[in-house]
């Protein structure tokens, strides 16, 4: 993805062109020995060759987002910044194109489709994929884990000369560094909770082992995607979280029940409180009148206590007899009439 | 003869050029050359990329790498100390040191590339016989798991959501390894520079028994939430009854209170009022008892009076003394 198609183990001079160029020459002087065309007319048209393959193989151009790396006779000699450049002709520089601030990205476990870059997706087709996402977690269960890695070419010189293969190393060193993360985990950290730190581990590992072996590459990212239980597995994943949520419904349940009672019984305490002190006050403010009353009435009694008496005598009953339908008045001496007297009588009976 | 010497001159031209093409070659940076004169080489290997000179036709170049190169082994089954059988999957990086002696023994990558297979094969195996799976796939021995809260009560009675414990961890397996391989593979200018596990899984024949232990795990988590659920809702509905019975008791005690509190401050009050003096309570006594003649006498009472009583001792004669016979 980085380099020129042949790859920089194929640099040097070319010497099959040069070959050509020979027998070309050996040819014309056969032609001429045989009475063919001037030799001088085929040497014009192998030196307007050589020219031309001159030209053509004596500029390069470098796209804005990558550098080159120029090798002359195969030996490094400079990085060259975006733009046309010139080099010595017939595979004597040679320009290796490497893409420094494009951010490239290697998926693991899924393969978004149209992707240029061979090492984007796993290259052993659909079987491999699947097997990228099969990891053991740290209590022995089994996960299926997608993930990214995005990542830049920071040091194209490294990147070049210091590994073969560095994006496929970068690939076998993400999927090692994965597991080994997932390995140290529970299933339920890798499906649920533990997900950004298995990202934040990853990416520290990654980094230690891409400076580790020189490959000249920077990750930046380390992005799970989909986690998921196994196949089999995952219905009982589901009831797990059925059964969770039907706990919070029982729950909530018993909670509304609880609290459709005990407010109401609260209200209803105070309420019965405060009657109760609606009572306390009756009952004292009425008996703080009655004894008003009785003090002032017993102070003018105390004036004169016999003509009250008999006043208050006299008028009580005044007021209670009228109304008494049976009044009988027995002299003292005639206290024989009274077994003879019907007590059933309705109205006032006179003896 | 003026055309046969043009190609005379022609002919030492090419021949010329022919014999400096074969006389030089380039290194590459990633690439040590090894000169060898009739297939035997010649001096020390030739290290600095660039242009070089040999000897035309005797001699000839063959190319060794210089860069790290990558070794990736072919996932293979092999049981562990527990007899679980596992699919295991290594990578390692190598690079050659010596390329001389990489040259006589091996010759070309492809060999290399299968003593390595021999050599890392055989000791992953040994290493993987040696050591329980659980070794090989956690690498911290110390590491404590984040517990789901809403899981903790569930997992911690099944003693889930915790890791296998370990003696050495994977690092150290792959270290094992590494070590009995890397002793190995010098003889053929070789340094191993690092191997890892890339992929450990579960052979397919033993995936089943993995899935039914998984699937009964979360089966009892399910149960466990559950029971929680209603264990919880009966607590709940236990607190409700408690709750209610508390709170309708000290109403009543309350009331209670208050009602006796109200009682006595009222008794205390008419005491005070009617309890002052001799006078008061027969004061009290009197008007008490004619008050109460107005609620009890009713119409339909039978009243039999005297006329010795107070009221009507005029209806015999108006002398107050006369009723004192």
């Amino acid at each position: 993805m980085n380099s020129n198609d042949d790859g920089p183990r194929g640099s040097g001079t070319n010497p099959g062109s040069d070959m050509e160029d020979l027998a070309r020459e050996v040819k014309g002087h056969l032609d001429q020995v045989t009475g063919g065309r001037g030799v001088r007319g085929i040497l014009i048209y192998v030196v307007l060759a050589l020219v031309g393959i001159g030209a053509w193989t004596s500029y390069y151009t470098v796209p804005s987002d990558s550098v080159a790396i120029l090798q002359r006779f195969g030996k490094y000699q400079q990085e060259v910044s975006p733009g046309l450049h010139f080099k010595l002709p017939m595979g004597i520089d040679r320009a290796t194109i490497v893409p420094v601030k494009r951010q490239l990205k290697q998926e693991f476990g899924f393969t978004t489709p149209g992707a240029n870059d061979p090492y984007q997706t796993s290259r052993d087709g659909r079987q491999n994929t699947r097997r990228e996402t099969e990891m053991v977690t740290g209590d022995l269960n089994a996960a299926l884990v997608e993930w990214v890695v995005q990542y830049r070419i920071s040091d194209p010189v490294k990147f070049l000369f210091e590994v073969r293969e560095p994006s496929a190393t970068l690939r076998y060193v993400s999927e090692s560094v994965m597991r080994e993360v997932v390995g140290d985990r529970t299933v339920d950290e890798v499906i649920t909770i533990g997900r950004q730190e298995i990202e934040t581990e990853a990416l520290t590992k990654m980094q230690a082992l891409s400076t580790k072996y020189a490959m000249g590459i920077r990750i930046d990212q380390v992005q799970l995607k989909n986690i998921n239980p196994p196949q089999p597995v995952q219905e009982s994943f589901n009831e797990v979280n059925q059964a969770q949520q039907e706990k919070e419904k029982l729950i909530n349940e018993a909670r509304r029940d609880y609290n459709k009672v005990i407010p109401l019984a609260e209200g209803e305490k105070d309420q019965r409180i405060r009657e109760a002190d609606g009572y306390r006050l009756k009952r004292i403010n009425e008996a703080e009148g009655d004894a008003a009353r009785f003090n002032a009435l017993f102070a003018e009694y105390s004036k004169a206590p016999e003509v009250t008496r008999r006043r208050i005598y006299i008028e009580t009953l005044q007021e209670v007899l009228p109304s008494i339908h049976s009044k009988i008045i027995v002299d003292e001496q005639t206290r024989g009439i009274l077994p003879l007297l019907n007590l059933d009588s309705p109205k006032g009976v006179r003896p | 003869m003026k055309r046969n010497a043009r190609f005379a001159m022609l002919t030492v031209l090419i021949v010329g050029a022919y014999v400096l093409m074969s006389s030089i070659y380039t290194v590459s940076e990633v690439e040590q050359m090894i000169v060898t004169q009739f297939g035997k080489p010649i001096g020390a290997p030739v290290t600095t990329a660039g242009l070089k000179l040999k000897m035309p036709f005797v001699q000839d170049v063959n190319s060794i790498e210089k860069r790290v190169l990558e070794w990736d082994g072919s996932p293979s089954d092999m049981p562990t100390k527990d007899k679980l059988y596992i699919s295991v999957d290594l990578f390692a990086r190598w690079r050659i040191i010596d390329p001389l002696q990489y040259f006589l023994r091996l010759r070309d990558e492809r060999s290399a590339q299968s003593r390595l297979n021999d050599i890392l094969g055989s000791e992953t195996r040994n290493a993987v016989a040696k050591h329980e799976l659980i070794e090989i796939i956690r690498t911290t021995k110390d590491r404590v798991p984040l517990r789901d809260a809403l899981l903790t009560d569930a997992e911690r009675e099944l003693n889930m959501g915790s890791l296998v414990p370990i003696q050495k961890g994977r690092q150290l397996v792959e270290q094992e390894i590494f070590a009995a391989a890397a002793e190995k593979v010098k003889v053929f200018g070789i340094e191993l520079l690092d191997i890892r596990f890339k992929r450990i899984n579960y052979n397919e024949s033993v995936r089943p028994k993995i899935y039914d232990r998984m699937i009964s795990e979360r089966r009892q988590i399910a149960e466990r939430f559950l029971s929680e659920g209603n264990g919880e809702a009966a607590r709940i509905r236990g607190n409700r009854v408690r709750d209610l019975n508390k709170i309708q008791s000290e109403a009543y005690r309350q009331v209670e209170e208050i009602r006796g509190v109200a009682d006595a401050k009222a008794t205390e009050i008419y005491a005070g009022a009617y309890n002052q003096s001799r006078e008061a309570v027969e004061f009290y006594e009197f008007t008490r008892t004619m008050q109460s003649y107005k609620s009890m006498i009713s119409e339909n009472t039978t009243l039999v009076l005297s006329t010795d009583s107070d009221l009507f001792k005029f209806l015999k004669g108006m002398a107050p003394g006369t009723d004192s016979d």
